[in-house]
C-alpha cells in the first residue's frame, strides 16, 4: 500500500459523470457504500478494477474513479475472467444484475464460482428488467404482472443463492440497499474472500417494481421477516423473541422463553454447506413463515484458479526450461538442404 | 525389376476411419521430407469419430504429393491409390490416373465389405479393375496377422498395426529408410514395448514383402527437390498458427492469453498452445465460445495478448464481442479457421466462405483488418502479421485460415527468432497528466494503458465515446465522426504493407488471376503451366482482404481481365468489384474440397477465348 492510499476518501473515488439512474433508485445506496469502502480496502487505486455487462446497475463503472469496463450483456463475467488470469494482482469487482448475471449471462456466473478465481460479484437484485422498461426478469415471483406478462408470470423464479452455491461457490452472501451498515459489512467481506465471492444485493427499483422488498427492508416488518446471520451465533430473530431450530434437515421457527432457550437453537456455521444449502432454500414468502436470511450463508477456502493456472506456468518452466523460441520454431525433426 | 525415375507422385491412403490412415499418411509425409523432396498433404476424414465401419461415409484419406520439383498442391488426380476396404475403392476410384495403380487390401472386400461398400457383394470387384488398371491385391490382414504369429499381443492388437505392413510396402517402392518411422514408433509406444515391436515387424513385413514380390512391381524413384538450401522442417496450418503466436507474444514481450472453445478444425490450435506453458502461455478452455472472446477481450484490458479462435459458428457467436473489441479499441486476434458451412455445415471439410462474415459481420459501422494466410507454413508469419497489426494499432484483427491449411503441412524453411518483426505496444505515457485514454496519434492509434499502472485509471466500454476522453456520449456529431475515425484507422494501417508482388508474371497484361487463402497452390501450379504455354496470365495473391493493399487499384486496372477463384460462392470477387468497380469474373467450386490446378486452368482458357473473341469482333 503505498503512502498516497492511506489518504484517500471515497471522494476520490468518484468520478466527474454525473450519475443518471433514476432519483431514488436503490443503485445510489450501493454505489455509496463502495466508494465508502475503497479506501479501506489497502490496495492501490491503481489495482482496482470494476467491471459490468449491460443493464442500469452495468453503469456502475463510469462512477468509479478507477479502472473500469462496461463491457456487453452478461459477459462482465467473462471478461473479468481473462483480466485475472492476465493480472493476478488486480482486485477485481463484477457489478452485474438479475437479468445481466443470471438470465443472457447465467453460463459465465456458474463456471466463474465453479473455477473460484478471486473475483467479487455485486449482483444487483431488482426482480426486473429496469433498463428495458419493466420486463419480468429470472427473479421476478411468479404471477407478476409487467410490461410482457400481463397475464401474470409463468415462469418459475431463480433462487440466485441456492443457484450459486449450486455451481459450488466458495463464498455467499446476501444484503439490502437499505442497510448500508450491513451492506458494507458484506463488501468488506467479499472483498476479505480468497476467491469468488457471490453476493446478493436486493435493490429497490423505484420506477418499475416498486416494494418488491418493502417486506423485508420497512423497519416495522423487517424484524420478523429477515434473519441476520452471524458465523457462531445462534439463529435469533423478530427482536429476540424467535428463533430457529433445525428438525431432521427441516427448519423450524420456535418461540423463545417457555419453551425453547437460544441453546437450542441452530447455531450458524459458515463453513458447513449442507446447512447453508438448507439457509438458501428458506426462500417462500418471509411472511408466512420462515425469514429470509441476510450475511454470509457460506464460506469456504478452496484454491484459486489463477494461482493453479499459474502454478502450472512455473512447473513447466521447471521441467522443459524457460521457453527457447528458436528450438520452438524449429521443432524435432529438422533436415538440411545444401 | 524396372526403376522408373518421376519428378512427382500422388498417392492416396484411404480406408476406415479406424484403419490408422492419417498415421500412414503422415509418416510417409515425414519420411519423404527427411529425405528431401517437396510435398503438399491433404488428410480428408469424416466428421463422425467412428463413422459406420465399412461405409463410404466412414472413408478416411489422406492425400499427398511429393516430388523432385516444387509442389504447391497435394495433386490432383492420384497415381497410387491405396484402399484398405471395397468403400475405399468405391469412394476415390473416380480420382485415379488412367494409368494410375491400385494397391487393395483384398481381406477389404469380403461379401460384407462389399455390401457395406454398395457393390453387389457376389462381385470380383478388384477383377473387373484389373481390365482397366494396374492393381495389386494383397491380404494386409492375413500377411500382419503371419508377421506377428509369435507375438503375445492378441488379434485385435495384431490387427491394427495392418496400416503398417502398408506403409512398409510403399517405403520398399520408392526406396526409403525405415529409419524415421521406426523411432517414431519406439518414442510413441515407449510405454507399450510389445505394441512397438509389433509395429516395427510388420512395417519390415511390408519392406520385405516388397522384395519378395519385386519381378512383378515397378518401383520408382523420386530424387530430393532442389529446395532453396537451409534448415528445414515439415508443419501443419494450426501448427504454424500456434507457434506464431507464441513468437508474437515474444517478440512484442506480452503473455499471450488464449481463450478457446473446442471446436473443428480450429481445436489443435488449442492443444499446441496449452504443450508450451513454458513459454508463460495461459491457455483457458472457456465454457463457449462468447466466454473465449471476452476472456481475451478481459486479458488485453488486463495487458496481455488477447488471443480466440474458432470455426465460423463460434466466430458467429463471437461476433457481437467482437464489435466491443472495435469500440474499446484494444488488441485483440480472431482466427477463423474456415470449414464448410452455413450452420454447421460440413465440420471436417474445407471452405472459404467466411470472407463476407469477417468483413461485413458485425452490427453497426465496425471494420476491422483481416488477413488471409495461403498456406500452411505461411501461417507461421500471418499469425505475426495479425499480432503486431492488433498491438500496434490496437484493433481486433481476424486471421482467415482454413480447414485445408489448418490439417495439410509441407516443408518450411524456417526463419530464426532475431530476424522476426519486432512488436511495439503504445503503451501509454503516464508523467503525471491527464490521460486521456482515446487521443490518438499520427496513425489514429489511442495509447494503452494497462491496470496496475497509477495514473491511467480510466473506463471504457461499449458505448459510443466522446473523442480524447472516452467518456459516454450521444451527441450526434461526436458519433459521425468517431464512426469516421474509427474507418480511417484501419484505412490507415495499408499505408504499412509491403508493395504487392505477383507469384506469377508481370504486373499488366491480358490475364490476371487474383487469389486469397489457400488456392494459392491450385493457382500457383495453374498459371505456371499456362505460362509455360504461352499463355498471357498472372498470378497475384492477397493477404490483405480488409483494408486492400493501396497498390491493388492500379494493378487490377492494368490487365484486361481479372479471374477469382474462391472455394465459395464468390466473396472476395464481391469486395473488388464494389471497391474497384471492375468487371472481375468468379470462378467457384464449393464442394468441400479444393481446387485442382486443372479447373482453374480451364477457367483461364475460358477468358482466353473470351479475350479473342472480343479482338476479333
Amino acid at each position: 500500500m503505498s503512502e498516497e492510499n492511506i489518504t484517500l476518501t471515497p471522494k476520490d473515488f468518484a468520478t466527474d459523470q454525473d450519475v443518471r439512474w433514476c432519483p431514488g433508485c436503490g443503485d445510489y445506496s450501493i454505489l455509496k457504500q463502495v466508494q465508502t469502502i475503497m479506501p479501506e480496502l489497502d490496495v492501490p487505486k491503481e489495482d482496482i478494477v470494476f467491471i459490468s455487462g449491460i443493464g442500469c446497475s452495468s453503469r456502475f463503472p463510469y462512477y468509479m474513479n478507477t479502472y473500469g469496463m462496461h463491457s456487453i450483456h452478461g459477459r462482465a463475467t467473462s471478461v473479468a475472467s481473462g483480466l485475472k488470469l492476465a493480472n493476478p494482482n488486480t482486485s477485481v469487482w463484477v457489478v452485474t444484475g438479475d437479468g445481466d448475471g443470471l438470465s443472457i449471462g447465467g453460463n459465465h456466473l456458474i463456471h466463474l464460482l465453479r473455477r473460484n478465481l478471486d473475483v467479487n460479484i455485486l449482483l444487483f437484485n431488482n426482480e426486473i428488467y429496469g433498463l428495458t422498461k419493466g420486463q419480468y426478469s429470472p427473479t421476478s415471483p411468479v404471477g407478476q404482472v409487467t410490461k410482457s406478462s400481463p397475464m401474470g408470470a409463468i415462469d418459475h423464479p431463480f433462487n440466485p443463492l441456492a443457484l450459486a452455491l449450486g455451481a459450488d461457490a466458495t463464498f455467499i452472501a446476501r444484503t439490502a440497499d437499505r442497510d448500508p451498515l450491513h451492506q458494507r459489512e458484506m463488501l468488506l467481506r467479499s472483498h476479505k474472500h480468497k476467491g469468488s465471492s457471490f453476493l446478493e444485493i436486493y435493490q429497490n427499483c423505484n420506477v418499475f417494481n416498486d416494494g418488491a422488498f418493502e417486506v423485508m427492508t420497512d423497519k416495522k416488518g423487517r424484524p420478523f421477516t429477515t434473519l441476520y446471520l452471524e458465523h457462531g451465533k445462534p439463529l435469533v430473530f423478530a427482536n429476540g423473541e424467535k428463533g430457529i431450530i433445525l428438525d431432521g434437515l427441516k427448519p423450524k421457527v420456535v418461540n423463545l422463553g417457555a419453551d425453547y432457550s437460544e441453546s437450542d437453537l441452530w447455531i450458524h456455521d459458515e463453513h458447513d454447506q449442507t446447512k447453508a444449502y438448507i439457509l438458501t432454500r428458506m426462500f417462500e414468502d418471509p411472511q408466512d413463515g420462515l425469514p429470509r436470511p441476510f450475511g454470509v450463508l457460506y464460506s469456504e477456502e478452496r484454491p484459486l484458479y489463477e494461482d493453479l493456472l499459474e502454478g502450472q506456468l512455473v512447473s513447466a518452466k521447471a521441467i522443459k526450461g524457460e521457453g527457447n523460441l528458436d528450438a520452438l520454431i524449429a521443432g524435432s525433426n529438422t533436415w538440411d538442404v545444401k | 525389376m524396372s526403376q522408373h525415375e518421376v519428378s512427382k507422385v500422388t498417392i492416396l491412403f484411404s480406408g476406415d476411419s479406424g484403419d490408422g490412415i492419417q498415421l500412414t499418411g503422415s509418416e510417409f509425409s515425414h519420411t519423404a521430407a527427411l529425405y528431401g523432396n517437396d510435398l503438399s498433404t491433404f488428410p480428408d476424414f469424416p466428421a463422425e469419430i467412428r463413422a459406420p465401419q465399412g461405409t463410404v461415409a466412414g472413408v478416411s484419406g489422406f492425400k499427398l504429393n511429393f516430388g523432385s520439383e516444387a509442389i504447391y498442391t497435394p495433386g490432383g488426380s492420384v497415381d497410387v491409390l491405396v484402399v484398405m476396404n471395397a468403400a475405399a475403392l468405391k469412394k476415390n476410384l473416380s480420382d485415379l490416373k488412367e494409368d494410375g495403380f491400385i494397391i487393395a487390401n483384398s481381406a477389404g472386400f469380403d461379401k460384407r465389405n462389399l455390401k457395406l461398400a454398395g457393390y453387389p457383394d457376389d462381385s470380383d470387384v478388384l477383377s473387373e479393375l484389373r481390365e482397366s488398371h494396374r492393381v495389386l491385391d494383397l491380404d494386409v490382414t492375413k500377411l500382419t496377422r503371419e508377421a506377428l504369429k509369435d507375438s503375445s499381443l492378441g488379434t485385435k492388437d495384431r490387427d491394427r498395426s495392418k496400416n503398417m505392413f502398408v506403409l512398409g510396402f510403399l517405403y520398399w517402392i520408392y526406396g526409403r529408410s525405415l529409419d524415421r518411422t521406426t523411432q517414431f514408433l519406439e518414442t510413441k509406444f515407449a510405454k507399450k514395448p510389445e505394441i512397438a515391436s509389433a509395429n516395427i515387424t510388420v512395417l519390415k513385413a511390408g519392406y520385405h514383402y516388397g522384395e519378395t514380390i519385386e519381378a512383378s512391381l515397378p518401383r520408382y524413384i523420386v530424387k530430393p527437390a532442389k529446395l532453396e538450401a537451409g534448415t528445414y522442417r515439415n508443419i501443419s496450418g494450426n501448427q504454424g498458427l500456434a507457434i506464431g503466436l507464441i513468437a508474437a507474444a515474444e517478440k512484442s514481450n506480452l503473455p499471450l492469453f488464449y481463450g478457446s472453445y473446442p471446436i473443428t478444425p480450429a481445436s489443435d490450435i488449442l492443444h499446441e498452445l496449452s504443450r508450451h506453458k513454458n513459454f508463460g502461455v495461459k491457455t483457458f478452455q472457456a465454457e463457449d465460445e462468447i466466454a473465449a472472446v471476452t476472456s481475451a477481450i478481459g486479458a488485453s484490458f488486463g495487458g496481455n495478448l488477447g488471443v480466440t479462435a474458432s470455426s465460423g459458428p463460434g466466430i458467429a457467436l463471437k461476433t457481437e464481442a467482437i464489435g466491443l473489441a472495435i469500440m474499446l479499441e484494444l488488441p485483440l486476434v480472431i482466427v477463423n479457421v474456415q470449414r464448410g458451412g452455413p450452420s454447421t455445415g460440413l465440420p471436417t471439410k474445407t471452405e472459404q466462405a467466411d470472407l463476407l462474415q469477417a468483413v461485413y459481420g458485425r452490427n453497426g459501422e465496425a471494420p476491422m483488418p483481416v488477413i488471409a494466410a495461403h498456406s500452411p507454413s505461411d501461417t507461421f508469419s500471418t499469425a505475426i502479421e495479425a499480432c503486431k497489426i492488433a498491438i500496434e494499432h490496437m484493433t481486433p484483427v481476424m486471421v482467415l485460415s482454413d480447414g485445408y491449411i489448418a490439417n495439410g503441412s509441407e516443408p518450411w524453411k524456417f526463419p530464426n527468432a532475431k530476424d522476426l518483426p519486432t512488436i511495439n505496444p503504445p503503451k501509454a505515457k503516464l508523467d503525471g497528466g491527464e490521460y486521456l485514454p482515446y487521443q490518438r496519434d499520427e496513425k489514429l492509434v489511442r495509447s494503452w494503458a494497462v491496470p496496475g499502472e497509477a495514473g491511467g485509471e480510466h473506463r471504457v466500454g461499449g458505448l459510443e465515446k466522446e473523442e480524447n476522453t472516452g467518456n459516454v456520449s450521444y451527441d450526434p456529431e461526436n458519433h459521425e465522426r468517431m464512426v469516421k475515425i474509427r474507418a480511417e484507422k484501419v484505412q490507415r494501417i495499408a499505408n504499412s504493407f509491403t508493395p504487392l508482388e505477383m507469384e506469377e508474371g508481370e504486373t499488366s497484361g491480358d490475364i490476371l488471376v487474383l487469389g486469397w487463402g489457400s488456392t494459392f497452390g491450385a493457382i500457383k501450379v495453374a498459371v505456371r503451366e499456362l505460362r509455360g504455354d504461352g499463355v498471357h496470365v498472372s498470378h497475384l495473391h492477397l493477404r490483405h482482404v480488409s483494408p486492400f493493399p493501396n497498390d491493388l487499384e492500379e494493378l487490377l486496372k492494368s490487365f484486361k481481365r481479372v479471374l477469382i477463384p474462391e472455394i465459395n460462392n464468390g466473396q472476395l470477387v464481391k469486395l473488388i468489384r464494389d471497391q474497384y468497380l471492375i468487371d472481375a469474373k468468379s470462378l467457384c467450386k464449393i464442394q468441400g474440397l479444393p481446387f485442382r490446378s486443372s479447373e482453374i486452368k480451364a477457367a483461364v482458357m475460358e477468358e482466353v477465348r473470351i479475350l479473342t473473341q472480343m479482338q476479333e469482333s
